[in-house]
């Protein structure tokens, strides 16, 4: 078994109205020191796989086919072994 | 230095409109000139290959405020102060690489054109095209992925979304067409134009920061075929709703504001046709310094500051005094606001980077670009499908019951409710007929008035006769807002056509615009505004020609109109435009009945504009007069649809009572022209015949609202199984 | 009762609800910038419906930091009459003036459609002008609907009496069937334990004349006007 921590974010490229917004709010809130904000989406999936490579293939598979858009996003992941 | 066959591919110039722009200009142009003459003579902003066609349409009306194409949406005196903005836009290609948020900016970017105007947008409609869902997980995809865009960005704006049209046909699989129309309300007769007024005044860019979104996207995708935008994807947009609707209540306080003189929206081809064409309409020169534009990304260069495609930003032109309260009024909106440079005596365009000039152009050449004018036989493949007997197939294995309840079920005709649910269609509370009906009707808060707007195209008709197709679609628009009882006042056209470089394109071009010309002429009303989005075809394959007719009209009494539901029992169904209920076999030319059971699309549409005019008017008389308890006109799969949809909408029967001729298929499903059903007290009857009759409107009493089913001579249905097949009918095309 | 109608940027609704109250009640009403705190000329605050700040990070959950958000949770404190219709009821619900919190559609689209409301208790000053299981028609117009909170949450807020309306068919029976989003129990509107917040999801204002479709909704507002008109007497 094991488990893929996946994170998806919009492609540095494109605009992220969200991200840009929430930043303002925690600068009205007093956190002046922030630079920037992306937000994104954030997936744990376990997958019943005994091989790593295998895992790794199928995380990739299911990222590339519907967790994340690739025409505007992308997307990177953890795998880790669980019992 | 010869310019490479890349470098024009990119920017979608031919040899011979570079070795114009060289002639024009007496010498050959630098890099970032190239890269202006580029998206200003591209198809989208230049419409080569449509503006002499598009000078023939009629543009006059005493009603109208505004030339047609002189700003950036045409405007409608309705009385009493008030005056509406129209347009519709296409943005069909981004739609086609990422629906939502093609569809979304799509929204975004003809909302911009209407409140540049100075009026506040009050309603949008949609009018989409896919290629047939039943089983195709990519179309499936582009219909949840647009409607979920114009959802997401017309909800969040809170613009309310009454009406449109989602018509699917094979022939659009390859290029889905997303159409939006934007109406807008305008107080005072306050219009606001997008030119400066004196030497002297400030360009002032507003709204969000200028980004690296869809260079190229104005000449790179709209003049590309399917194929060739799959590697453009990094000219996607997303969009910011949020944003623009900040934008909009900012910018509607903004023109109040003494010395703020123009508005201008950026959209297609960004700052660069915005800025420029603002200067050539104020017959002044303008110097923008780049460096001062708000940027989002490090390390843009001028060329892409000037072709950025970043949504939600607009133009100011603005006298020096007023700038101070303009950016604090901005401020309270949190808003950039940025003087990016200004107007002067002149003719030239001066792009600098902080005090480094970049580039120096007569503004002239820049917003002419060449036109290509042609004529075109009609094609051998139409003449032969025109001379196709429609009715050839004859009459498929199915009892007439059974096909009229897969008629029912068919996704061009069962209900939308599933896609206009999604769409708030209440927000602004002026909303008297809601979506779901023939055209919507918003009322005038402070008036006794209300405007209806309603879109239509049926492409099929128009492949088969480009012309008549044409009137058609003028004729059913104006039909939709007469059965409401509303008095149409003007047009817009939203043209979406294939390869205008190829004949049969060509062909089709010209007779549309013919064939709009002579329904608007035959209306007595003039079309105010439109868009042209050609190159819709992949494989080789053009879309139908689809012109589609966003329209308007007017209600004296906001209280008297009426919707398409049968209301009462014991009401009697009236057929207007006919003596006898059932047309021939001649009507199935391109009818939808051909498409579902025999996959064709033959035969001659035909339009009696005369005849159509008569009919419209006595619809309206019997509206306002408050006669009759429905209206709802005869369109795709006929008359047996058109009773069954007033049916299942007032939940009562109703009964056809001649019985069914040898073509049960002509006679249910033929979609003959010119026809609206109406149901009303028998007590009526004699009023209506009296009203038809001064009109010299041919009428037939044909049948009666009541009971549990829906009766046409011998074949029959029950209520509620005509019910479940309308109401599931695009669900179930549309999933799994 | 002069009616303060908060402005957050991004609402839309603020227009609408003036005109339910002003034109066609007849009441007093202005509109209040965000960033304003000085509300003591309001009888009653409203926060209409919207998309404020978007809806990005959560509905609702950027505006309750807004400045004006501290004199209406004084108000409220102090028994003044608040009325959250919409994104107006996930602000209340984020700023925690009314328990649970509102999540995205069961069915995960965007609803706009008219529904029946059952008042579930006439003697609030929202419902005075009603009856206990009277039915009202408004229309909703929302992704993010769905009524949820904790077990323990739930129970409290139904044994206190604290549901206000519930989503019924025509003839007021509650069910699954009834429900356009998945909230629990139905749930379309709270109160708070005071009585004197109330939250709900339907949009009244959209109901307040017949030419477009209805005036059930003036029936919250008369209520209103109803308990003023009484506590000034008393």
């Amino acid at each position: 078994m094991f488990l893929a921590r996946i994170r998806v974010s919009l492609k540095p490229t494109v605009n992220d109205p969200q991200g840009k917004t929430i930043a303002q709010a925690l600068g009205r809130l007093g956190f002046d020191t922030i630079d920037s904000l992306r937000a994104g989406k954030y997936f744990e999936v376990r997958i019943d796989e005994y091989d790593r490579a295998a895992a790794e293939k199928k995380v990739q598979a299911m990222c590339t086919q519907l967790l994340a858009n690739p025409v505007i996003e992308r997307f990177d992941f953890d795998l880790d072994p669980v019992s | 230095m010869p310019v490479s066959q890349e470098t024009l591919d990119e920017i979608a110039l031919s040899r011979a409109e570079y070795e114009a722009i060289v002639d024009r200009l007496g010498r050959e142009p630098g890099n970032l000139e190239l890269g202006l003459f580029g998206a200003l003579w591209s198809e989208h902003c230049g419409y080569k290959h449509t503006k002499p066609l598009l000078r023939r349409l009629p543009g006059e009306s005493n009603r109208l405020l505004v030339a047609p194409g002189a700003e950036n949406a045409g405007v409608i005196d309705i009385g009493d102060g008030f005056a509406i903005a129209m347009k519709i836009e296409s943005h069909n290609h981004p739609s086609a690489v990422e629906p939502l948020q093609g569809a979304a900016t799509g929204v975004g970017g003809i909302v911009r054109d209407i409140f540049a105007m100075g009026a506040r947008p009050i309603a949008l409609l949609d009018s989409l095209r896919f290629g047939m869902p039943q089983d195709n997980a990519r179309v499936q995809f582009l219909v949840h992925g647009v409607v979920g865009g114009i959802s997401w960005y017309g909800n969040c704006i809170g613009v309310p979304n009454v009406g449109g049209e989602t018509w699917f046909d094979k022939s659009y699989t390859g290029n889905p067409l997303v159409n939006a129309m934007c109406v807008g309300l305008i107080e005072n007769a306050n219009i606001v134009s997008a030119t400066a007024k004196k030497p002297g005044d400030l360009l002032v860019l507003v709204g969000a920061d200028t980004g690296r979104d869809g260079i190229h996207g104005a000449s790179g995708l709209a003049s590309r075929t399917f194929e060739e935008q799959a590697e453009m994807r990094s000219a996607v947009q997303v969009g910011n709703p949020f944003l623009e609707k900040v934008l909009i209540e900012a910018c509607l306080e903004a023109i109040n504001v003494p010395g703020v003189n123009g508005m201008q929206d950026c959209g297609a081809a960004g700052l660069t046709s915005a800025a420029i064409e603002m200067a050539e309409r104020s017959g002044m020169a303008l110097r923008l310094d780049v460096s001062r534009v708000p940027r989002r990304e490090e390390g843009m260069t001028p060329y892409e500051v000037m072709l950025s495609e970043s949504q939600e930003r607009m133009l100011l032109a603005v006298e020096e005094h007023a700038v101070p309260e303009i950016e604090a009024l901005f401020e309270k909106w949190d808003l950039d606001a940025t003087v990016i440079g200004h107007f002067h005596a002149g003719a030239e365009v001066e792009i600098y980077d902080g005090e480094t000039p970049v580039s120096e152009t007569p503004i002239e050449p820049l917003t002419s670009a060449p036109e290509y004018a042609f004529t075109a036989p009609k094609p051998e493949w139409l003449a032969k499908l025109q001379a196709t007997d429609p009715a050839a197939p004859g009459l498929p294995p199915v009892s007439p019951a059974d096909a009229l309840l897969k008629m029912l079920a068919s996704p061009n005709i069962a209900s939308k409710r599933p896609v206009f649910r999604q769409y708030d269609h209440h927000v602004q509370t002026n909303t008297v007929v809601e979506p779901g009906g023939d055209a919507a009707v918003l009322r005038l808060k402070g008036t006794s008035r209300a405007i209806a707007v309603t879109t239509d195209c049926n492409g099929r008709l128009c492949h088969l006769d480009p012309r008549t197709g044409a009137q058609i679609a003028v004729a059913e628009a104006c039909r939709n807002l007469a059965c409401v009882g509303a008095e149409p006042l003007a047009l817009t056209d939203g043209l979406n056509f294939g390869d205008p470089e190829t004949a049969s394109v060509q062909y089709q071009l010209v007779e549309s615009i013919e064939g709009i010309t002579e329904a608007a002429n035959a209306f007595g009303i003039p079309v105010v505004s439109g868009n042209a989005s050609l190159y819709n075809e992949s494989a080789g394959k053009a879309i139908y020609p689809t012109p589609i007719i966003g329209a308007l009209g007017l209600l004296e009494d906001a209280t008297k109109h009426a919707k398409i539901a049968f209301r009462q029992q014991g009401d009697a169904i009236v057929l207007l435009g006919r003596s006898a209920p059932w047309d021939g076999p001649g009507t199935l030319a391109g009818s939808e009945f051909n498409s579902v059971f025999h996959d064709v699309a033959t035969g001659l549409p035909s339009m009696d504009l005369n005849l159509e005019v008569r009919v419209q008017q006595l619809c309206r008389n019997l509206v306002r007069a408050g006669l009759v308890s429905s209206a709802h006109d005869c369109s795709d799969g006929g008359l047996a649809v058109s009773v069954a949809e007033s049916a299942i909408t007032g939940g009562l029967g109703a009964s056809v009572t001649s019985a069914l001729p040898d073509r049960w298929d002509a006679a249910l499903f033929g979609e003959g022209q010119s026809r609206i059903v109406v149901s009303l007290p028998e007590s009526e009857l004699a009023h209506l015949k009296a009203m038809a009759t001064e009109l010299d409107v041919p009428v037939s009493v044909i049948g009666s609202v009541g009971g549990d089913r829906l009766t046409f001579g011998e074949a029959s249905v029950p209520l509620t199984k005509a019910a479940d097949a309308w109401e599931h009918g695009f669900e179930r095309a549309t999933t799994g | 009762m002069k009616f303060g109608i908060v402005v957050f940027p991004g609402t839309w609704s603020e227009r609408d609800t003036q005109y339910a109250v002003q034109d066609v009640l007849g009441q007093p009403a202005r509109l209040i910038w965000h960033k304003e705190t000085d509300i003591s000329d309001c009888d009653a605050i409203v926060l209409p419906g919207g998309f404020s700040y978007g809806d990005y990070l959560r509905c609702g959950a950027i505006a309750r930091f807004s400045p004006i958000m501290e004199s209406v949770r004084e108000f409220a404190g102090r028994g003044g009459p608040v009325i959250g219709i919409c994104n107006g009821f996930q602000v209340l619900c984020e700023a925690g003036l009314l328990p649970g919190a509102l999540v995205r559609n069961e069915h995960l689209e965007f609803r706009c459609e008219w529904v029946n409301l059952r008042i579930e208790r006439a003697d609030t000053i929202f419902t005075n002008t009603a009856a206990k299981g009277q039915l009202l028609r408004v229309p909703i117009s929302h992704g993010e609907g769905n009524w949820q909170s904790d077990s323990e949450t739930v129970r409290r807020v139904e044994d206190n009496g604290q549901v206000l309306l519930r989503y019924a068919d025509a003839s007021g029976n509650v069910s699954e069937a009834t429900n356009p989003n998945g909230s629990t129990n139905g749930i379309a509107g709270i109160i708070n334990e005071r009585g004197n917040v109330l939250g709900l999801m339907p949009h009244p204002e959209k109901a307040c004349e017949t030419l477009i479709g209805g005036a059930d909704g003036n029936v919250l507002f008369e209520s209103m006007m109803r308990s003023a008109t009484a506590a000034i007497r008393s």
